[in-house]
């Protein structure tokens, strides 16, 4: 049966070939008709392209609009494969092939791929092309091959939600429009990411923590072993906001990682002070309310937030929140940190507030209420036995401990986690999947960040405890840092303020570190963001005015809520201040001497009165009367002649952005007639300070 | 004999690939509800302005209800949304007191999208929530942050925590951006004269200060971009008017 079917097809294939070679003509016929097919195998593949088939989609839906005419024309200006190409970039782009309509503005109601308009940008794609920005394969022609991963190709198009990465790629600092990335970068310094995980920039620096965790030498000293053991377990169950990780630590791991960190404690001379016994006859429970008062007067909030019983996080994010300090420090301690929180910790962002033992007592007793009877409730330790504190330190060095803490004996270990400068265009083959995951960077970077143990139960990186909208930000953060964003010429790049170390001299300069100053002002790129940069404060303000604002500052805006806590200075130490300031902090734009305090003529006090109430209508943001105006935006102004200098007022009225970059009073481009008449009447605006007091 | 062999195998291997690319993600046929409510209330989570493609901050978060307004727990709760709207999960269960919350991804294109959150009554009959969100452009996000340093302070009456609105003091209010009744009648040049010039340029009161020295051109028009698209009704832009071809 096999034989006769085998013989069956050997026969029909001879008779065939007969038929179309047999004879000469007919074989030369045959041959050309194949030639032929194979010749229109090359036109006809160009003729059925997908991206012909894009064009003529396009061609068919612009037809029925209004501007077919221009459209078209535009169409046809640049028929067939497109193609953007910028060497300095290494860019070479087809996709305007199929995605035409991009530069057509009155296309704003076409949502249909490819045909949509481009949102507006700040970039034009001549100059940058589409893959700098979105990835993909820019050189391709078919739509797989452009936007997926393929085996040739392992660059798929980047989803939307990270493509502010690609901004970071040559804007290294913060841009208006780039809310995600501006805030993923911050996340990888106040989350401490970079205790870790070395990050150097193209320009060589190295991304540095902000988060300062504290040392943990003389631990003993300020809290208990059960604490520890509570918040090495949780931390967050401590305080909501807790930056540290979550190292799911079994209960016995918790217990010995406590025994060592409270054996291995040193003392440290004056970290602790014991409850005041000298005036033991005055010692009566303190006030709570009196307690409560003080820490609002002293505006712990702009820097400490409490959970409130709503559940909602109140105050700032500079100092550990308190919810319930009261369960981690020890009141002796507590007591010697209000007192000088810099006996403790030298460069801490707290500053030295000079309280009188009164004061500290009041506060010590206020925060030490702040406590949760469920935290430490279940934690019971016996007293270590030295097996576990060895196994303690084991731990302690194997999870990297001493990457953020400092703790005796322990170094700082180098490079502990893998390095992640390049980690945007990590190559594919060099990771490792989960089953089920999309096989692209952004997926598997935000998957490390969402749960780093679901890659392998024995990995050290512990969980961190961030909304989904934060682990966004870090991918996007970390996707900008690409081969790309390194290999660029530096010419196109757009660097960052580099960072400053700025320290004020001389005694001085001891006092503004005391007082922690940088922590909320900023003074030659160095500080926070809290309160108004004082580069410039000499010039802006009067010497009587700064010396008694020093020794008692009163409140320059009513609407904040984050105000100069009062530091208690002596008067000696207000007035070393005071001379720095107005000596150094000097702007070269004018002289702080060119217009007088007082004695302007009464008819330009009146002009100046009426620019402010009716051309400028400066009141609809300033108070200067206080029965009439209301404005609540900039600074009240009732006693401003005694506070601001002449020059300055005048200068800031011409321009306010020259005097400080960022201010939001708008410029009005006052001519110099308007802006002498204005000075003229706010410099009679003096106010009494027996007012002031009153309020 | 071979043919039929060869049949066999391939139906079996069409059954195999068909069964392997049907396959459903277990997770939705694993939720059976245990409760059944008939009212769907937001919780919180709508009306926020987010980006393209991006997490909203905050979930989204619904309540089950039963005729009395009592939560239920255990109801299945199903969202959903135009294309390229994400839902983490896009279905679930209630908790203990009633809620069921979702991060929202919202899509590419700037805009208002409406999700739809579902729920079915014992009776099988379906009860359907509309919950709007924003998502801005990158234009209109320039915008947004502009908004928020220069022109809340007195344009959105609320107050935050950070910032105290100064609406109530003037003593002629400014408009809420939020008010397309007025501001969908200005045309994008009167907008740009009143931010440039101040409120005197459409003789309107001068407590509006002008802008045109401080902000750029493109970031005025930013700040436009995004004032229309959070408008309350939305804003249809007239368009370009052609001749007759």
């Amino acid at each position: 049966m096999r034989s006769s079917l085998l013989q069956s097809m050997k026969s029909a294939l001879s008779s065939l070939w007969q038929k179309l070679f047999g004879h000469p003509v007919r074989a030369f016929g045959v041959v050309s008709l194949l030639l032929l097919i194979f010749l229109a195998i090359a036109p006809a593949k160009n003729h059925f392209s997908e991206w012909r088939h894009y064009q003529k989609q396009y061609l068919s839906l612009i037809a029925s609009r209004g501007d077919a005419v221009t459209l078209q024309r535009h169409f046809h200006d640049h028929d067939g494969i497109q193609q953007i190409w910028l060497p300095q970039l290494g860019v070479v782009d087809r996709c305007t092939t199929c995605h035409v309509g991009l530069k057509e503005a009155s296309l704003a109601d076409v949502s249909s791929q490819p045909f949509r308009q481009h949102p507006v940008i700040p970039h034009t794609l001549d100059q940058f092309g589409c893959v700098m920005c979105h990835r993909g394969q820019g050189p391709a022609t078919t739509v797989e091959e452009a936007h997926s991963s393929t085996l040739a190709w392992e660059q798929p198009i980047l989803p939307a939600r990270y493509v502010q990465s690609s901004c970071g790629q040559c804007h290294r600092a913060p841009l208006t429009g780039t809310p995600q990335l501006n805030l993923g970068r911050n996340l990888l310094g106040r989350y401490g990411c970079v205790h870790c995980h070395t990050i150097k920039l193209p320009d060589g620096s190295a991304i540095k923590p902000t988060d300062d965790p504290p040392s943990l030498e003389h631990i003993a000293d300020k809290t208990t072993r059960e604490w520890i053991y509570a918040w090495v377990k949780d931390p967050q169950a401590y305080a909501v906001t807790a930056t540290m990780p979550n190292f799911k630590l079994s209960d016995p791991d918790a217990r010995d990682v406590s025994a060592f960190l409270i054996a291995n404690s040193t003392p440290l001379a004056g970290d602790t002070a014991p409850a005041s016994n000298d005036s033991g006859k005055d010692q009566k429970t303190p006030d709570p309310a009196a307690g409560a008062s003080l820490y609002g007067e002293s505006f712990c909030a702009s820097c400490h937030a409490v959970q409130n019983a709503a559940g909602n996080v109140v105050g700032g994010d500079v100092g550990p929140e308190l919810t319930r300090v009261g369960n981690k420090v020890k009141p002796e301690w507590l007591r010697a940190w209000l007192r000088n929180p810099r006996v403790y910790d030298a460069g801490t962002a707290m500053p030295h507030y000079r309280l009188t033992d009164p004061q500290v007592s009041l506060l010590t007793a206020f925060l030490g209420n702040k406590t949760d009877s469920d935290l430490l409730a279940n934690v019971h330790l016996d007293a270590a036995t030295p097996e576990q504190i060895a196994h303690g330190k084991l731990l302690v060095t194997e999870y990297g401990c001493a990457s953020c803490h400092e703790i005796n004996g322990i170094k700082k270990p180098d490079n502990f986690a893998p390095e992640l400068t390049r980690i945007g265009s990590k190559p594919l083959t060099q990771i490792i999947f989960l089953p089920g995951m999309t096989h692209a960077i952004p997926d598997y970077i935000a998957a490390k960040i969402r749960q780093p143990r679901s890659f392998g139960a024995a990995l050290k990186m512990p969980q961190f405890s961030l909304a989904p909208a934060q682990i966004d930000a870090l991918t996007t953060a970390l996707l900008s840092l690409t081969d790309r964003a390194h290999d660029l010429p530096l010419a196109l790049t757009v660097p960052a303020k580099p960072p400053s170390n700025y320290q004020p001299a001389g005694k001085a300069g001891q006092l503004m570190a005391d007082m922690a100053c940088f922590s909320c002002h900023a003074i030659n790129g160095r500080g926070g963001d809290m309160a108004p940069d004082l580069i410039w404060e000499g010039s802006a303000v009067q010497r009587p005015w700064l010396q008694a604002f020093l020794k008692n500052p009163g409140t320059l805006r009513p609407a904040l809520i984050r105000r100069m806590p009062r530091f208690n200075l002596s008067d000696d130490d207000a007035k070393e201040l005071t001379d720095y300031i107005m000596t150094v902090y000097q702007t070269p734009a004018f002289d702080r001497d060119s217009m007088p305090a007082s004695g302007y003529p009464p008819a330009q006090v009146e002009q100046g009165k009426q620019l402010f109430y009716s051309k400028y209508a400066c009141q609809s943001c300033h108070i200067v009367d206080t029965k009439v105006d209301k404005g609540y935006v900039g600074p009240t102004l009732t006693q401003v002649g005694s506070r601001l200098n002449a020059a300055w007022i005048y200068h800031w009225l011409k321009n306010p952005q020259s005097m400080r970059p960022g201010a939001i009073e708008p410029n009005r481009n006052m001519n110099d007639e308007d802006a002498r008449a204005l000075t003229a009447f706010l410099m009679t605006q003096r106010g009494s300070s027996k007012q002031e007091a009153k309020k | 004999m071979m043919t039929r062999r060869w049949r066999t195998l391939f139906v079996a291997s069409i059954i195999l690939v068909s069964a392997g690319c049907t396959r459903k993600p277990g997770t939705a046929s694993a939720l059976k509800p245990t409760g059944f409510g008939s009212a769907l209330i937001e919780s919180s989570g709508g009306k926020q302005i987010g980006a393209t493609g991006m997490v909203l901050t905050q979930p989204v978060v619904v309540q089950v209800n039963d005729d009395q307004g009592t939560a239920v727990a255990g109801a299945l709760v199903e969202f959903s949304g135009p294309a390229g709207v994400s839902f983490d999960p896009p279905s679930g269960l209630t908790d203990s007191s009633g809620q069921f919350s979702t991060n929202v991804a919202l899509g590419n294109m700037a805009g208002r999208y409406q999700l739809i959150a579902r729920i079915f009554t014992k009776a099988q009959k379906s009860v359907e929530l509309k919950i709007e969100e924003i998502a801005l452009g990158y234009q209109q996000e320039v915008g947004y942050q502009l908004d928020n340093k220069y022109c809340a302070r007195c344009h959105d009456p609320e107050s935050t925590a950070e910032r105290v609105s100064n609406y109530d003091n003037l003593e002629v209010k400014p408009h809420p951006f939020t008010e397309g009744d007025t501001l969908n009648r200005m045309s994008d040049a009167d907008l740009t004269a009143i931010i440039s010039h101040g409120g005197p340029a459409l003789n309107k009161s001068a407590l509006m200060p002008p802008y045109g020295y401080t902000l750029s051109k493109t970031e005025i028009e930013a700040l436009i971009a995004y004032i229309r698209l959070i408008s309350d009704p939305p804003y249809h832009a007239s368009g370009m008017v052609y001749a007759q071809r």
